[in-house]
């Protein structure tokens, strides 16, 4: 055989070896791949709260932490719930029907987005990038906030503004309203979060 | 192979053993090659001290991390309490970890002055496209390494930064979420985040990172630097084939280096120790809180070195959008009226655009914030080819081109200001145009650079002797 002629069977075996070999390191990266994925401890760990809301005067809000993100239980005072109607013509998405599944339960979609029209629950994390708005309940005008501005929260980050029932106002980076948790009351005084009815 | 080398008996013993290495590894040749004969413009001026000072706090930044990773605890319940040990317990501990948090800053401005060097003096030009492309790279990898770090000491801006940073990726349509989640290894920032955080920071990024140096000054070496001339002086050479504008890099270059490294220490040591924190500008002063998932601060920005960036991810709004896609609209209907290519081509162009604007407009604003924000500097890839001029360095680009440069640093200083503010409205309209700005600069510079008249470029380079 002289130096310039292939072998084709000796180069068909080096193609087929070759093709074993990828596919070996192909699949011995998947346990590397997977072991970045949650554990199954990060799984497991999704249990709900109760909370005793009997302290939560109107105005007020207490933050307690579910899933490892921060839950809001707001008691909204007569004026707050009042300014939700006024504001609906300068919100992206007033009637909550973006995304309905993920981000309001059915019991929550009406215009407090809340099982009680005083007491509103949700998940105190901007849709935008994740960061926890900030309580900004007093109206008028402030730094960062228009200066009709109703009362709501306002997010740190990158200036997303939200009302009393967690709905973003249009124009702002986020794209949707806060999320609300599945909850339900189990006494006049007793929620709890992270389970609802249907369950 | 080369031949094994034989030295006369009378050769001194330091002859004789650099003989034997030699005939067992390259050592006089690499030395030769990349220092003692390799030979570099003779007319660096002030901005070519960069380059060695980022191989300096390369290498400061590896030192110190390596004395940090003995007393750091890598787990959100101590770590934050770990950093305070080195701090307050650790004999010179707080020296240390002042040398690496304020390495990192030092870090990225040595290498915006490195880039901004290769910028004006058109560095990145053929044959020096890949020597660019893999600074770049380095840059890339050096915000992972410095991103990643900043979570570490487990403090509020470390928590809600690394929260910022990891939702973008979850505004990618589709993976989106699965890939956060994946990074996170959690459904929230936890402690294994922490944990594959240090693993990146401390061994992966690193090595990474060394490699991609390696390649970088390969690169150089096999091409030769440019000079504030633009002229290759390869071009003149002597009989010995030495360039006549050429001196060997070591001595005259490493001497002339460990003046630049004197003063950069004498910099880097007044604010290690008189101003660690520059003003919360290196060290925030909400990282000195512990963590708290609950309640993010009342202000967060990311640090310095993010914030031109972290300002266009803030300037993509809804409105930013609807002018972005017509500005989509109006660049697609100007190549098909101005462009002499075939009728298929101009479809495809026209379908082209038409499908960007529809995608544009069905998919969040935040996602195309995301994409402002990565493109801002995955642009810079893209420099060799975006440069029409003529000439290679702006001291022959028409004299208007340089009030262009003059402008983008403006606006790359503006927004990195706004990035450090909260939110306002006036801010946010100065950042839209910035970013404009920004991405014109890059986007219409095949067109813009081959305007105006240049100026003759000298057959050798410019060079006073002192």
């Amino acid at each position: 055989m002289s130096d310039n002629t292939v072998d084709s069977s000796k180069r068909t075996w080096l193609i087929a070896t070759s093709c074993v070999g990828a596919v070996g390191v192909a699949a011995t990266a998947v346990p590397f791949a997977s072991s970045i994925e949650p554990s199954e401890r990060a799984k497991a760990a999704g249990a709900s709260v109760e909370v005793d809301i009997s302290a939560v005067k109107p105005g007020e809000k207490i933050t307690i932490e579910w899933r490892g993100k921060p839950v809001w239980i707001i008691r909204r005072t007569p004026e707050q719930i009042a300014a939700l109607s006024s504001v609906e013509d300068e919100l992206a998405d007033p009637k909550s029907e973006r995304k309905p599944s993920e981000l309001t339960p059915e019991y929550a979609r009406n215009q407090g987005r809340s099982i009680k029209p005083d007491l509103f629950v949700a998940v105190g994390i901007c849709t935008h990038l994740g960061c926890s708005p900030s309580d900004k309940f007093a109206p008028g005008a402030q730094p960062s906030l228009p200066n009709d501005w109703p009362g709501g929260f306002l997010c740190p980050c990158h200036g997303s503004t939200f009302d009393m029932a967690g709905r973003v106002f249009k124009n702002k980076p986020a794209p949707d309203n806060l999320e609300i948790p599945p909850h339900m009351y189990l006494s006049d005084n007793k929620l709890i979060i992270g389970e609802d009815k249907k369950a | 192979m080369a031949n094994f080398k034989e030295i006369s008996p009378n050769a001194s013993t330091g002859e004789k053993f650099m003989n034997w290495v030699d005939n067992r590894f390259p050592a006089t040749k690499l030395w030769e090659e990349h220092l003692s004969k390799y030979y570099a413009p003779k007319n660096f001026n002030f901005w070519y001290f960069f380059g060695s000072l980022s191989l300096l706090v390369l290498v400061l930044q590896i030192v110190t991390g390596i004395f940090l990773t003995m007393h750091y605890k890598a787990d959100a319940s101590t770590a934050f309490a770990s950093v305070e040990y080195i701090m307050r317990d650790v004999p010179w501990g707080w020296l240390i970890r002042y040398m690496h948090s304020t390495g990192a800053s030092a870090f990225f401005v040595v290498v915006y002055l490195h880039m901004f060097r290769g910028l004006i003096y058109g560095s990145y030009r053929q044959p020096r496209e890949l020597v660019w492309i893999f600074g770049c790279t380095i840059f890339l990898c050096l915000m992972a390494e410095a991103f990643m770090g900043y979570l570490l000491p487990w403090g509020q801006m470390s928590y809600w930064g690394a929260q910022v940073i990891v939702n973008l990726f979850s505004a990618v349509p589709v993976i989106g979420p699965d890939l956060a989640l994946l990074i996170r290894g959690d459904y929230v920032v936890g402690d294994a985040t922490l944990n594959r955080f240090f693993s990146f920071h401390v061994i992966a990024v690193p090595l990474v990172l060394v490699g991609l140096v390696a390649a970088h000054i390969i690169a150089l070496h096999e091409v030769g630097s440019n000079n504030p001339d633009g002229v290759e002086i390869k071009a003149k050479k002597d009989a010995q084939g030495i360039p006549l504008d050429g001196i060997p890099f070591h001595p005259y270059y490493s001497v002339h280096d460990i003046m630049g490294v004197g003063v950069f220490l004498m910099i880097f040591a007044g604010i290690i120790f008189f101003a660690p924190e520059l003003g919360g500008y290196f060290l925030e002063a909400n990282n000195f809180i512990p963590a708290d998932p609950l309640k993010t601060p009342l202000h967060i920005a990311p640090v310095w070195y993010f914030t031109p960036y972290y300002s266009m991810l803030r300037a993509i709004t809804g409105e930013m959008v609807n002018v972005l896609i017509l500005i989509v609209l109006a660049s697609g209907a100007l190549t098909i009226t101005k462009a002499n290519f075939s009728g298929f081509l101009k479809a495809v162009v026209a379908l082209a655009t038409l499908g960007l604007a529809v995608m544009m407009y069905s998919v969040d604003a935040k996602f195309w914030g995301v994409v402002v924000m990565g493109g801002a500097v995955v642009i810079l890839f893209f420099l060799p080819w975006l440069d029409h001029c003529s000439v290679k360095s702006i001291r022959y680009k028409p004299d208007w081109h340089w009030y262009i440069y003059a402008i983008f640093v403006v606006v790359f200083f503006v927004l990195g200001y706004l990035g450090t503010q909260p939110p306002s409205h006036m801010g946010e309209r100065i950042s839209q145009v910035g970013t404009l700005f920004y991405f014109g600069f890059f986007l219409l510079m095949p067109w813009w650079s081959k305007m105006g008249q240049t100026k003759p470029v000298p057959e050798r380079v410019i060079f006073h002797a002192h």
